[in-house]
């Protein structure tokens, strides 16, 4: 069985800190595998040990994505493909979805792709599902469990107020919640025997597709402004007197605002 | 995306209508994406059309005129009573191709965000997620949308300038319901399925619902969020009767988990859940990182804390210095009081 998961780096936002202003500092951050996506190679890695199976990892990003392909291959998969290139850069989801499509596609034979429910970074939860409809695949979304058979796969599906077993035929597109596993910690000797190992970088020209569709040219959404969120520091407005007077003017005010 | 299209020939709102055994689920979501809808489309001087697909909607599709739509486009079929993305996804984007939509809304619900990329993969258009703030530029006379990112750590504002439609899947919580006009008409379209059962690649072998309460949060309007300052004596007991009074879900930090009083299902934050109500009320929670990536992004915080220096004031809107055991009963005897 031959698995492609597909991982992104990005910033450890649990790390964020703020300057006196209220507003975000994002230099310094140290960069992480999307828990998601971990949770997506332990996936892997079970289907791995229990079946048998090749991983390939696969990430678009800058060249220091590489330290995320290494501790993949640390944990256990067996070949990284690094998508980059300076034309790549400012993708939305619908081009990140079609580079990472395109790339897929050159990688040949695959039963089974992973991708995280959600990058921490961008928060869309859109990558995977797109994936899925660039490549024709049936999409087994929010997977807390998985169970291969003959030829097809079986999920246990969080939908929201539902669980779901939902079963589709492979090849397949499954999203990975956190439920699904704990994911392992990368072995020592496969740390030192990772940076050996090849990693396949793959630029605009490798993976084909037509030019208007990668990057920022190719992305349909812009962004207009990013600001920080309205963030209390100075706005907090204390209520104050006995616990009968401070509660009266609290109901007072989620009146006001229609907040009950 | 060789040639430039033709934007002008995209007209009209569209939203789509979550629904579970023929009715409304997220009914709440789904109508709030109505009335937003409705004030988009007025904005725009178009019409509102709400989408529905499942078994059984003649009543709901009804109910959708009245709510405020001008047209309900329904799939009714036994094939689509259950949510599948696929058969979902061809439909749609079947009628979309065909009536040129300029907007198309979805509930940021898990249904929502597993159908909505697939949507806008297929049609060549852009989406964005999770919106909290949507509005129509004045002089372009195009989608502004507003969503947070990086765990609630940023705010975006995005466009879709030269796609159609201009997608964007919408928080729950966020939107103005919409009011119920009696005196409403509209039509309802029947859109053609052709799907049978055996081109559903996906099969659903098993449905369950959860209890209504723990599993919610993350739907959840509003939450009382308990941390280990409001653990001690009965004092759990009492934000339990808050929240019923609040019509809330209850919440907390990690610590509460561990003391076993709440469930990981309702744990906020980091190694927990994501929650963006319109009110959380955090009583007794101290306001680690760990914690605010949970919940910074909620409409309105209120913290009742002991301490006047707690983190948990930097993200509130309002606070009460005080002991949560005092507080609370107070809190409760006053929303009692302000009913009658
Ligand atoms: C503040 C901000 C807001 C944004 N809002 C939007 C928006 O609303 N709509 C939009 O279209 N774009 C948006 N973008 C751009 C978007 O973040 C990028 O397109 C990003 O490449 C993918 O989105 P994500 O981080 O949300 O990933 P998600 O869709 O949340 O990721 C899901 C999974 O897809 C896989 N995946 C994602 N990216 C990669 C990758 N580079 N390599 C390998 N696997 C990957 C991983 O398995 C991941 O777990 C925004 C960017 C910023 C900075
Ligand atoms: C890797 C990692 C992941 C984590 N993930 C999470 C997570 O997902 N969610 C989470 O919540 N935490 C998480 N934590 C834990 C987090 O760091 C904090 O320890 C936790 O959030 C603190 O919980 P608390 O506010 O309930 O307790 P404390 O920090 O102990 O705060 C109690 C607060 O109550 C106040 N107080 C005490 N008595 C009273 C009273 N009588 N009336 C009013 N106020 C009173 C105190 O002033 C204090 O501010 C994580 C930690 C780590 C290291």
């Amino acid at each position: 069985m031959k698995i492609i998961v597909c991982i992104k780096q990005v910033p450890d936002v649990t790390e964020v800190k703020w300057d006196e202003n209220g507003s975000l500092i994002r230099t310094g951050l140290p960069s992480i595998i999307n828990p998601n996506d971990k949770n997506a190679i332990e996936a892997a890695l079970t289907l791995k040990e229990e079946k048998g199976a090749e991983i390939t990892v696969v990430s678009m990003g800058p060249p220091q994505v590489e330290e995320a392909l290494r501790e993949a291959m640390a944990m256990g998969c067996d070949h990284a493909v690094l998508l980059t290139d300076r034309k790549f850069g400012g993708a939305d989801c619908w081009a990140t979805a079609y580079t990472l499509g395109m790339a897929i596609k050159k990688l040949g034979h695959f039963d089974l792709i992973f991708s995280g429910v959600e990058a921490m970074d961008g928060n869309t939860a859109q990558v995977g599902p797109e994936i899925a409809d660039f490549l024709g695949l049936p999409l087994l979304s929010y997977a807390e469990a998985i169970e291969v058979g003959e030829g097809t796969v079986k999920i246990h599906q969080k939908l929201g107020d539902l669980t779901r077993v939902i079963e589709g035929p492979m090849p397949a597109l499954i999203t990975c919640e956190k439920e699904l596993n704990v994911p392992r910690i990368p072995r020592m000797d496969l740390v030192f025997e990772c940076f050996e190992k090849e990693i396949k970088v793959l630029g605009m020209a490798d993976v084909d597709g037509e030019l208007e569709n990668f990057g920022l040219k190719g992305s349909p959404t812009r962004l207009r402004k990013v600001f920080s969120p309205k963030r209390a520091k100075a706005q907090v407005e204390f209520l104050e007197g006995t616990p009968k007077e401070s509660s009266q003017k609290l109901v007072e005010k989620l009146h006001e605002i229609n907040a009950i | 995306m060789t040639a430039i299209k033709d934007l002008s020939a995209y007209k009209g709102v569209w939203v789509f209508i979550e629904q579970f055994e023929g009715k409304l689920t997220n009914s709440t979501l789904s109508l709030e994406i109505l009335g937003e809808g409705r004030k988009l489309a007025d904005k725009l001087g178009t019409d509102l059309t709400a989408v529905i697909l499942g078994e059984n909607l003649e009543k709901t599709a009804g109910d959708l005129i009245k709510y405020g739509a001008n047209t309900v486009l329904v799939a009714d079929a036994p094939v689509l009573a259950n949510y599948r993305t696929e058969l979902y996804t061809d439909i749609i984007c079947q009628a979309a191709k065909e009536r040129k939509p300029e907007i198309l809304l979805v509930g940021a619900s898990a249904t929502g965000r597993d159908l909505a990329p697939r949507i806008s993969f297929r049609l060549h258009t852009g989406c964005t997620a999770d919106c909290t703030e949507l509005d129509i530029d004045d002089e372009k006379k195009i989608l502004v949308s507003t969503r947070p990112a990086f765990g609630g750590n940023v705010m975006a504002t995005i466009l879709c300038p030269d796609h159609r439609p201009q997608m964007s899947t919408v928080r729950p919580g966020v939107m103005m319901l919409p009011t119920w006009d009696e005196a409403r008409t509209g039509e309802v379209i029947k859109l053609e399925v052709t799907a049978k059962e055996e081109d559903a690649k996906v099969k659903i072998l098993e449905v369950k619902k959860h209890e209504a309460s723990a599993q919610n949060i993350q739907e959840a309007v509003r939450v009382v969020s308990a941390g280990l300052g409001a653990c001690t004596g009965n004092c759990f007991d009492q934000l339990k009767e808050l929240a019923k009074e609040l019509d809330a879900e209850i919440g907390g930090t990690r610590p509460v988990f561990e003391t076993g009083l709440i469930s990981h299902d309702v744990q906020i934050g980091q190694t927990g859940k994501t929650v963006r109500p319109e009110l959380y009320m955090a009583v007794g929670i101290s306001g680690t990182v760990q914690h605010t990536t949970g919940m910074a992004n909620s409409r309105t915080v209120v913290a009742i804390n002991k301490d006047p220096n707690a983190e948990i004031f930097k993200f509130a809107h309002y606070g009460i210095v005080g002991d949560a055991k005092a507080v609370v009963p107070a809190l409760i005897a006053q929303l009692k009081a302000s009913r009658n």
